[in-house]
């Protein structure tokens, strides 16, 4: 958006390519001052990648950016930072090891004689916090003891002790209270006010209805359009986020499955303050959705099926009989015939560095090997026939992973645990991150596990998928299965209203529909 | 920092660099003593090598997981004092024994540091330190109690100088084994697959239902053996065992595994690396000795012993051919 | 609850104190552990702690501590520094040929000897940061060159030292031992600075999380190049110290890894994280005293001495195994692997 002046921040031309996979393609974006300024689009849509390239994490390919009209090059965050630019991430930048006020006062602390002030630091952060809502974090804390929703308050005061003229929030308030998003807003309307430039990214669209003067749209790693707050409806911008090309297509799921024995069985599971009892069961064929807003508990239970969670009380039958979970290795035994795909493909699923074949017949080493040697034909026989399944685009098999698309990594995953013929299979939010083409295949592999019999736990953040996908729906809430939905019950609507925990029937409108056309 | 090149699956540079500046190193030697191309010489290298390599392929598997194994001095002398002293233990009868309870002691050393490292989740440099430590006075205890049997058994000496094979002295064949029982596991087994995936994510091994434990237990095991059959076999070369014999392994095993091309941080090395770094190690140390460039300094009018043109020279290579490996990628 | 009774500005105070005390933790467990430790030590002396015997036992101390701080430096950054040890016997030879002569001439000599350990340390963080290598490999490699140097200086074991400086060095004023004083001065006028500067915050922040402090546009290379260069001054005043303790100058390989190894595990009780991004350069100095009271334990209660790697070794894998007790809070298995 031109305001007559010379923006504060335009990027122009800026593309990027991670080994081969444009994330980026010669889009355009800026910003003006006293503004604050949405960046829309769906995962992958290149909006961190952006944010990455103006914070200095990552240089791009080709393009440029000018800050008050003087040509920048960031070699690093902390050149970046030099420019005033200040950034919020996703994944948290705290030293978990140092205490708050450390943390908030990093780049620049006070100082007297050259040296850091600490008393005045204890003060300045203390400032700091009062300002963002986080006048209950005692400065001296080390970061590290906080709970998540503290640290992400932490993380905001650490960005505004850099004075920056450009604050950018990626996602900075997704693990907040709605009392502490209230805090933050009326911090970042005021910050506005004092004309710094703010770039926001969230999911959420009525925070973004209720912040956003500007709005700017990308769609698979392209600039798409920008255009000002207010000018278009919710229904018009998740047009253009999800552009007319693709349309999530689910495969027709048979008829619901006959009334089997449940295959998996759980009462009373209880862990800590995240689980608080959850009945369950499951049969075979079926695809078991857990639905709610992200982190009530959901990821915990699959942890808690798959047996790592230690001090978890209540009852688990597989197939009728009683089980004691102790961890990964009992749940993949035959018996029991479990496997999970871990939310975190890069650090729970796979080694990045080794081969496509190492990864996918780790996990079923014992089928193809015989005393502990492995039978080098039969595993290459199963692995073609996995490639083949899931049609795994690789350049031969002993190639490392790393070098895979995100797409074909999770294929990898997936495989990997395929091979050990599971009963069970837990998904963790298997489709984050990952093209729309992988996640087609994906629905229609699902549906063809089911019918063969596999029962499925499938968690997922997209709605949307869980409508497609799911026999059922358990959706959680504070440890808890809050509401269950069954066939023609499993809407958008429903889902959200249960999510946010409203009685059945009193859908609170305006809510429902932001947050409904958020997840489409 | 799993840094994931594609690099470390080409054909691997490391091991062709490591080789071709041995084999450099022969032709330099060559040129001030010809009788560095003689088979006689390049044997008896390979025999001196033969007690690095062991202890480096112990060394090595430790690598891989992306722990270290700082007991390897004093296990090295667990393994020598314990077969030597066998027979003051269980009489004169027991000397086919010796061997094994040799190998025996230094698998306790290992169980022990598995166990600390696996199971008390210790970090390994700080627990195999302590672990050295206890070994090293246990062995004085022992030394200082006992007035033990230190001589080396007729077996033992046969072990480190005899020649079972004509031409080809018993350390460089025990060598061979072990370094093919290695190559093995690494490539064919079950275990191997475990060891590198470790070193690369031990947390996707546990969630693939692998007793990665059970894993980082074993090695340390192997490792403890075989550090404890090269101090049986220096005790035999040496024709007694004597406390810190150790001492001169530890650092040149762990040397040895890295100019191979492994990676410190575990995942990635390959054997064929760790031999052409022992050898490269072993060669390197000889021809010093050899060509004594202390002269060329003294000529100049500069006093210098061969122990330091040894030393120095020995740091300068192990930093010049990591340089030139590649380095690791910047965090980004 | 003490701290739920107060509240407003006095509960902020006392959760204050609970977070510095807290945050010491690790010092106070060693120096608990060495007070136990020589006081069984002075109980069981037949002269009680006289001033003399504390002299003795704070030289001994001294060098072990000075290295053990050394070493926490880049231990703190995350990393290792396989060479301490080797800087020390360096800086020891070094001394023995150029500290003497006129008090001039041997001031000259001290910075000489400090400007080396300065040398060899940047050295070392020149090859980790810019090389990109292993802290580990690197120092291990740097440290057989900087002995082969020792060894060029000092062939055979021998030299001298300023005898009137050396004599200062080694006694006590008013009951205090000289040496103890230069672990204070290094407290105060390296580490205390060190700790409060821009860089050394870095250090702590690079061994917390590289990444996050990446993120945060820490300097990270200046900040790795200074920790590993302190260490090494560090290490050279442990190497003049030797020097004034042994008039002389000696490179034996055994000494110099004693130290290097005996320094991780001083660092280690003293409540530094091998991990980094937690710990003190105090509480190393309590870990090194640990380590040599162990031995003057040995003594008075008659076991031979020659046991004190095995009791070193007992000591060092009790401290591991203290810190293992924090598998019991683990709720998560999986947070049990990297």
């Amino acid at each position: 958006m031109a305001h007559g002046n010379v923006p504060l921040l335009r990027m122009e031309s800026i593309s990027k390519s991670y080994g081969g996979v444009r994330a980026l393609q010669d889009v355009q974006f800026t910003a003006g001052r006293g503004r604050i300024h949405a960046l829309l689009g769906e995962n992958g849509a290149g909006k961190s990648t952006l944010i990455k390239i103006l914070s200095g994490v990552v240089r791009p390919d080709t393009g440029t950016i000018e800050i008050d009209g003087k040509r920048v090059e960031f070699a690093s965050p902390y050149a970046a930072n030099g420019e005033g630019v200040a950034c919020i991430f996703q994944e948290l930048s705290l030293l978990p090891d140092l205490t708050v006020a450390d943390n908030i006062a990093i780049t620049n602390p006070p100082k007297r004689m050259g040296f850091i002030d600490t008393a005045e630091q204890y003060r300045f952060a203390e400032r700091l916090l009062a300002r963002v809502g986080g006048d209950d974090i005692h400065p001296l804390a080390p970061v590290g003891d906080l709970p998540l929703s503290r640290r992400q308050i932490v993380e905001i005061a650490k960005a505004l002790a850099r004075n920056p003229k450009i604050l950018i929030l990626d996602e900075a308030t997704s693990a907040l209270t709605a009392a502490d998003v209230a805090r933050v807003f009326a911090m970042l309307k005021q910050l506005r006010d004092e004309g710094l430039a703010i770039i926001y990214i969230s999911h959420r669209m009525h925070e973004v209805a209720e912040l956003a003067d500007d709005c700017t749209v990308f769609r698979n790693g392209r600039f798409v359009e920008s255009f000002k707050a207010g000018t278009k409806s919710d229904d018009a911008i998740v047009e253009l986020m999800i552009g007319r090309e693709y349309k999530n297509v689910f495969p027709d799921r048979g008829a619901k499955p006959k009334e089997a024995a449940p295959i998996l069985k759980t009462s009373g599971l209880a862990w800590g303050n995240e689980l608080k009892g959850i009945d369950l069961e499951v049969r075979p064929g079926e695809v078991v959705g857990l639905g709610g807003l992200d982190g009530q508990g959901q990821r915990q239970l699959l942890l808690a099926l798959f047996g790592t969670l230690v001090g978890m009380t209540g009852s688990v039958e597989v197939a009728g009989r009683p089980v004691k979970l102790s961890g990964p290795r009992q749940a993949k035994s035959p018996d029991i015939g479990m496997a999970l795909i871990p939310e975190d493909r890069k650090n729970e699923g796979l080694m990045l560095p080794m081969s496509v074949r190492a990864n996918l017949s780790f996990a079923a080493m014992r089928q193809f090997s015989r005393f502990g040697i492995v039978d080098k034909t039969a595993e290459d026989k199963e692995i073609d026939e996995i490639v083949k399944l899931l049609s795994i685009k690789a350049d031969g098999v002993d190639g490392p992973v790393a070098a895979l698309s995100g797409g074909n990594q999770q294929k990898v995953v997936i495989g990997k645990w395929l091979m050990t013929k599971p009963r069970i299979i837990l998904l963790n939010d298997p489709t984050r991150g990952i093209d729309v083409g992988t996640k087609q295949e994906f629905y229609q592999l699902l549906a063809r596990l089911a019918e063969t019999g596999v029962a499925i736990i499938y968690y997922s953040t997209d709605y949307d998928e869980l409508v497609g996908c799911c026999d059922r729906v358990l959706v959680m809430y504070d440890g808890r299965i809050g509401r269950t939905l069954e066939g023609a019950e499993i809407t958008e609507k429903n889902l959200v209203a249960a999510a946010l925990n409203l009685a059945p029937g009193t859908p609170a409108p305006h809510t429902v529909q932001a947050i409904a056309g958020a997840q489409a | 920092m799993a840094s994931a090149t594609l690099s470390q699956f080409r054909p691997d540079r490391a091991t062709i660099i490591a080789f071709g500046c041995s084999i450099a190193l022969l032709l330099v030697g060559a040129i001030a003593q010809p009788s560095f191309l003689s088979i006689d010489y390049l044997v008896q290298q390979l025999q001196i090598a033969s007690f690095l390599g062991i202890v480096a392929t112990g060394m090595m598997l430790i690598i891989l997981l992306g722990h270290i194994d700082l007991s390897i001095p004093w296990t090295i002398g667990v393994g020598g004092m314990m077969a030597t002293a066998a027979t003051g233990f269980f009489g004169a009868g027991a000397e086919w024994f010796a061997i094994p309870f040799g190998i025996l002691c230094g698998m306790a050393v290992g169980l022990v540091n598995g166990l600390g490292v696996a199971y008390l989740r210790a970090p390994s440099m700080i627990f195999t330190l302590g672990v050295n430590a206890v070994a090293q006075g246990l062995m004085v205890y022992h030394t200082g109690g006992f007035a033990p049997q230190d001589n080396a058994l007729p077996l033992m000496r046969e072990l480190a100088v005899g020649r079972l094979v004509p031409g080809v002295p018993n350390p460089l064949l025990v060598w061979a084994v072990v370094g093919a029982i290695a190559v093995f596991i690494l490539t064919r087994t079950t275990l191997g697959r475990r060891i590198y995936a470790i070193g690369n994510r031990e947390r996707a091994v546990y969630l693939s239902g692998v007793d990665a434990k059970l894993v980082v237990l074993i090695c340390f095991v192997i490792s403890g053996a075989c550090a404890a059959a090269t101090g049986i076999m220096l005790s035999g070369w040496a024709n007694r065992s004597y406390q810190a014999m150790g001492d001169p392994y530890l650092l040149p095993a762990i040397a040895a595994v890295v100019l191979g091309g492994a990676n410190v941080m575990g995942g990635r090395g390959t054997y064929v690396g760790t031999v052409a770094g022992v050898v490269l190690i072993t060669l390197l140390q000889s021809i010093l000795s050899v060509v004594q460039p202390q002269n060329i300094f003294a000529q100049i009018g500069i006093a210098v012993s061969a122990e330091a043109v040894r030393q120095i020279a020995f740091g300068i290579v192990i930093i010049g051919m990591l340089l030139l490996y590649g380095r690791e990628k910047a965090v980004k | 609850m003490t701290d739920m009774a107060l509240s407003g500005p006095g509960r902020r105070r006392w959760q204050s104190i609970v977070y510095f005390v807290s945050a010491q933790r690790g010092i106070l467990l060693a120096i608990a552990i060495f007070a136990v430790m020589f006081g069984l030590y002075g109980w069981k002396q037949e002269v009680g702690l006289t001033a003399n015997i504390i002299n003795t036992a704070a030289n001994k101390g001294a060098l072990l501590a000075l290295i053990a701080m050394a070493q926490t430096i880049p231990v703190l950054t995350g990393g290792l520094d396989l060479s301490v040890g080797m800087i020390f016997l360096l800086t020891n030879c070094l001394a023995s040929v150029i500290v003497n002569g006129d008090p001039l001439m041997t001031a000259i000599g001290i910075v000489g000897v400090l400007l080396v350990g300065l040398l060899c340390g940047t050295i070392n963080g020149l090859i980790v940061v810019y090389g990109r290598l292993q802290p580990i490999i690197v120092t291990l490699a740097t440290s057989a060159v900087y002995f082969g140097f020792a060894v060029v200086l000092r062939p055979q074991p021998g030299g001298s030292v300023n005898f009137e400086l050396a004599d200062i060095m080694t006694r006590s004023y008013f009951n205090i031992p000289v040496s103890v004083m230069v672990l204070v001065g290094v407290v105060l006028f390296v580490w205390i600075p060190y700790k409060r500067s821009i860089l050394g915050r870095a250090a702590f922040a690079i061994g917390s999380s590289e990444q996050a402090a990446y993120m945060s546009g820490v300097p990270i290379a200046r900040a790795k190049i200074l920790a590993y260069a302190l260490s090494g001054l560090l290490s050279s005043i442990a190497g003049l110290m030797l020097t004034f303790l042994t008039y002389s100058g000696a490179a034996k390989v055994q000494i110099g890894n004693d130290y290097t190894l005996n320094s991780i595990a001083a660092v280690v009780i003293g409540g530094t994280s091998l991990f980094g991004g937690v710990g003190s350069v105090i509480g190393s100095i309590f870990g090194a005293f640990v380590m040599r009271t162990v031995g003057d334990l040995l003594i008075v209660f008659d076991i031979n001495p020659v046991l004190q790697p095995l009791f070193v070794g007992v000591v060092l894998l009790l401290a591991v195994c203290i810190g293992s007790l924090r598998l019991l809070r683990i709720k998560n298995k999986v947070d049990l692997y990297r």
